[in-house]
């Protein structure tokens, strides 16, 4: 799971209200190399959810000094660009869980794959 | 730019300066449509030229199953552009002249002004001549003839068969009746040729030839067609709901699309279990949706795979999608799921990570309402949802096409699939912000009738009722002699 991913999720136990940013429980994270590409990092940056994806690098251990405010004039920045491509695309959790911060239900990532179904049997 | 054109006597200069000057002005080109797939190649030309600032000026009946379409483009730029992305188009030409008969035909060339012409006819110039007949089989010596008969044209420069600068075109058109071809042609195209489209991708990303498939992988040509249609563009973020093994992913990305799905079944999303291939049992440890990117060298815009159920709120508010492209489950191939808390419902242990939910049946009608809902709310102003649309021909209406206030219908291409049975490319486009008061708004309006309570089309599928009309149709078929007139549409 890419956090570009991570920042789009949100949980949908029952009762929630936002369910919104969940937390990665990591057990094995992965950098791989992703090809930079300019224009498209500059024109996901304003759907972004910007606190939340600081916050979820930094939980990873890879936020590489990303500020916690998204400073404007950013679309010609290559260096934060990169930056940015890199904790979008390159740290991928292959095995963890991701919590949801109002309930606490965990839906575990299996091979890098998130499983959002809630298995009714638990408790 | 000017041009030389050191033997041009000084009249023609002037000329050519002056259209330069009053702008390039609209011309006029020629498509030559592949003959298959035909009711989904308009709507496809349409949506590439609108992705291109451009729109489809036609000029001859939408429902024609000719070959030849002419085309107003406002540059060869343009025109380009749309070969980059067409597989429905073989090729493109710059119309210099067409007729009925071939005086017609000369005259129309001759009436082609002849500063548009000379830049390619120049002495230094090497070209040559190609006779294209459709519907007919001309033998060489034939094809000379004709060659030999476009003496009128200034031709200045000097035949290459190998490598020619220029390349012209004698297209000429035979009808649509094979066992009726006519003597001479029913009309004759004479153009430059501008490019080829792309149906080389229908070969080379051939399902045949793909690392991870599953039952219902998407033929290419029509994943291409659909990524065409849904005016995917490089930078998009394309989202299929009921991914499977990704195949709409896989020509979105082509086009330089970042993409991500969703799927139910864990073993699928994970790609293991049993193999969809005869002669293979079990799964590879390569084969998913990830590998298949890799194999066409598209891994770099793999976002993600999720397990997920299509009816689950599990997205953050928000335009998130450029594109929604998608072959949701009809329930005839593959069950028709989501989860739900029916206790008595089996639970697989086939693996034991995976966790398995209730499975509830998931009724038709409430994919297409939570495919529409969902796409009103999280794809961007102007972006597109295709979907494939399952319909009971003898019932079909255009109003059993579901709609919804924030999505405009753009085009609905029928592909047959028996008899009675077809599939219908509904291609939707977001037009207004979603409300909260848009949810489920269409439902007052007493859409979605005939998918509505139980899944009506799954059960007529299977309830021999269709193999019954078909044998009542047939006889009534033969008594009238027909003339293969619903055979064609069935190979369509």
């Amino acid at each position: 799971m890419k956090l570009l991913t991570h920042n789009m999720l949100r949980s949908h136990v029952t009762g929630v209200t936002k369910g919104f940013p969940l937390l990665i429980r990591a057990d094995e994270v992965k950098l791989s190399n992703v090809d930079f590409n300019q224009d498209f990092v500059a024109r996901m940056i304003p759907k972004l959810e910007w606190g939340a994806l600081v916050e979820a690098a930094d939980s990873l251990g890879h936020a590489s000094d990303l500020p916690r405010e998204l400073e404007t004039g950013y679309e010609n920045n290559e260096e934060f660009l990169r930056k940015v491509h890199h904790a979008l695309l390159e740290v991928e959790v292959i095995e963890g869980a991701l919590k949801c911060p109002e309930s606490g239900t965990e839906f575990r990532i299996t091979r890098g794959i998130p499983n959002m179904l809630i298995n009714e049997e638990e408790p | 730019m000017p041009l030389p054109l050191p033997t041009l006597p000084a009249m023609y200069c002037s000329n050519m300066a002056l259209s330069c000057k009053s702008g390039a002005g609209i011309k006029k080109y020629l498509l030559l449509l592949a003959q298959e797939n035909c009711e989904f190649r308009v709507p496809e030309i349409k949506s590439l030229l609108s992705l291109y600032g451009g729109h489809f000026n036609n000029l001859q009946d939408l429902h024609s199953q000719s070959p030849f379409c002419i085309l107003n483009l406002p540059s060869e730029e343009m025109a380009r552009r749309l070969m980059k992305r067409t597989v429905c188009a073989k090729s493109l030409f710059e119309l210099w002249g067409h007729g009925k008969t071939f005086t017609e035909f000369q005259q129309s060339i001759q009436n082609y002004p002849l500063e548009k012409m000379v830049p390619y006819l120049q002495p230094n110039s090497t070209y040559k001549i190609i006779i294209h007949a459709f519907n007919k089989t001309l033998t060489q010596k034939e094809k000379i003839v004709k060659i030999d008969a476009l003496e009128f044209l200034p031709f200045k420069g000097k035949v290459n068969l190998h490598n020619a600068e220029n390349i012209f075109y004698v297209l000429e058109n035979y009808g649509s009746d094979p066992n009726n071809t006519p003597d001479d042609p029913y009309e004759i195209y004479f153009g430059r040729w501008i490019a080829d489209g792309q149906r080389e991708l229908i070969n080379s990303y051939s399902v045949k030839k793909r690392h991870f498939i599953g039952n219902t992988s998407m033929d290419a040509g029509l994943a291409f067609i659909m990524a065409n249609h849904a005016r995917v563009k490089p930078n998009d973020v394309v989202f299929d709901p009921f991914v499977g093994t990704g195949g709409l992913l896989v020509s979105c990305a082509h086009f330089g699309a970042y993409v991500c799905g969703t799927e139910i079944d864990y073993s699928t999303a994970h790609g293991l279990g049993k193999a969809t291939r005869m002669n293979q049992k079990w799964r590879g440890p390569d084969e998913n949706i990830r590998a298949n990117l890799r194999q066409y060298g598209l891994e770099k815009y793999y976002l993600d795979v999720l397990v997920s159920d299509a009816s689950k709120p599990i997205w953050r508010k928000g335009q998130l999608f450029d594109c929604i492209i998608t072959d949701p489950p009809y329930g005839i191939r593959e069950s028709t799921r989501k989860t739900g808390t029916q206790k008595e419902i089996m639970k697989t242990e086939l693996l034991p990570e995976s966790h398995i939910p209730a499975n509830l049946n998931y009724h038709l009608s409430d994919i297409f309402l939570d495919l529409l809902n969902f796409a009103a709310e999280f794809l961007v102003i102007g972006g597109r949802l295709v979907y494939w649309l399952p319909v009971y021909r003898p019932e079909y209406t255009e109003e059993f096409v579901p709609r919804h206030p924030c999505l405009k219908l753009i085009s609905n291409c029928e592909q047959m699939l028996s008899s009675h049975t077809s599939r219908r490319l509904i291609t939707m486009e977001k037009v207004k912000e979603f409300e909260e008061k848009d949810q489920y708004a269409h439902l007052r309006e007493g859409q979605y009738l005939p998918y509505k309570g139980h899944n009506s089309f799954r059960e007529k599928y299977f309830s021999g009722l269709t193999k019954r009309i078909a044998r009542e149709e047939r006889a009534k078929g033969e008594a009238q002699n027909t003339d293969g007139f619903t055979g064609k549409q069935n190979k369509a």
